[in-house]
């Protein structure tokens, strides 16, 4: 990871079904987890259940987030399915 | 004091620690929760668990954080297990020491309920046939949410 640049990572089912652990995007002005989550959904494939109608749970910089949260260079953002421990 | 782990853990050595957490305790409840047979599929033969680290940790913290600002809370150990579990293996254990046994029991299910639908933990079911991600149930949440 560089300084311009955004950890994306993905957990369990995603990660699997995605064959995606981890991803860098470059950083941009404004940019939301919205933002990536649309521009992921677009390479296809399994990755369109990134917009689509199962749930997908967000954290930036490992606290929760929502779909508006806006992403600096540096951050670390997440992806995963609603949790299942316990 | 939090412990995510692969190894297991041994319920009478951690109720021994609890113990030990002064004289103004004088209620101790535990709970652990254990690998069973059938979930979301019948014939499950194990688990596998998944977490974030890190993050699972901090969760955690304010899980027990919110509990102490509620309920009278002296100690409070949380072990959460990880990787591959068979059948019957113990999966988590909560326990909580409080002054009187209404803030040791309304706690410890706190605790419980809150860490099902917010640490960041995904569980595996395998069975002969295959595997199969859990899903988050509404019975869960609905538990977790009546704490609010």
């Amino acid at each position: 990871m560089t300084a311009d640049t955004i950890t994306i990572r993905f957990f369990a089912r995603l990660r699997e079904e995605l064959n995606t652990e981890q991803l860098t995007l470059p950083a941009q002005p404004g940019l939301t987890t919205g933002a990536i989550l649309a521009s992921l959904a677009e390479r296809g494939g399994a990755w369109t259940q990134l917009q689509g109608e199962q749930p997908v749970m967000i954290a930036v910089n490992q606290t929760m987030a929502k779909l508006s949260t806006e992403v600096r260079a540096g951050d670390e953002v997440a992806f995963f399915p609603p949790v299942t421990g316990g | 004091m939090i412990s995510i782990q692969t190894e297991d853990f041994d319920p009478a050595a951690e109720y021994q620690r609890l113990r030990d957490s002064g004289a103004g305790t004088g209620a101790i409840a535990t709970f652990a929760g254990l690998v069973r047979d059938s979930g979301d599929l019948s014939d499950v033969e194990g688990l596998y668990l998944e977490h974030y680290p890190g993050m699972t940790e901090q969760v955690i913290e304010g899980l027990i954080a919110e509990a102490s600002s509620r309920w009278d809370v002296r100690r409070a150990r949380i072990i959460h297990r990880v990787g591959r579990l068979a059948l019957q293996e113990q999966i988590v254990f909560v326990g909580v020491c409080s002054a009187h046994r209404s803030d040791a029991f309304a706690a410890c299910q706190f605790l419980m309920d809150a860490l099902k639908t917010s640490a960041p933990f995904w569980k595996k079911e395998i069975t002969a046939s295959g595997e199969h991600w859990v899903e988050q149930k509404n019975s869960d949440v609905a538990r977790s949410d009546a704490w609010k």
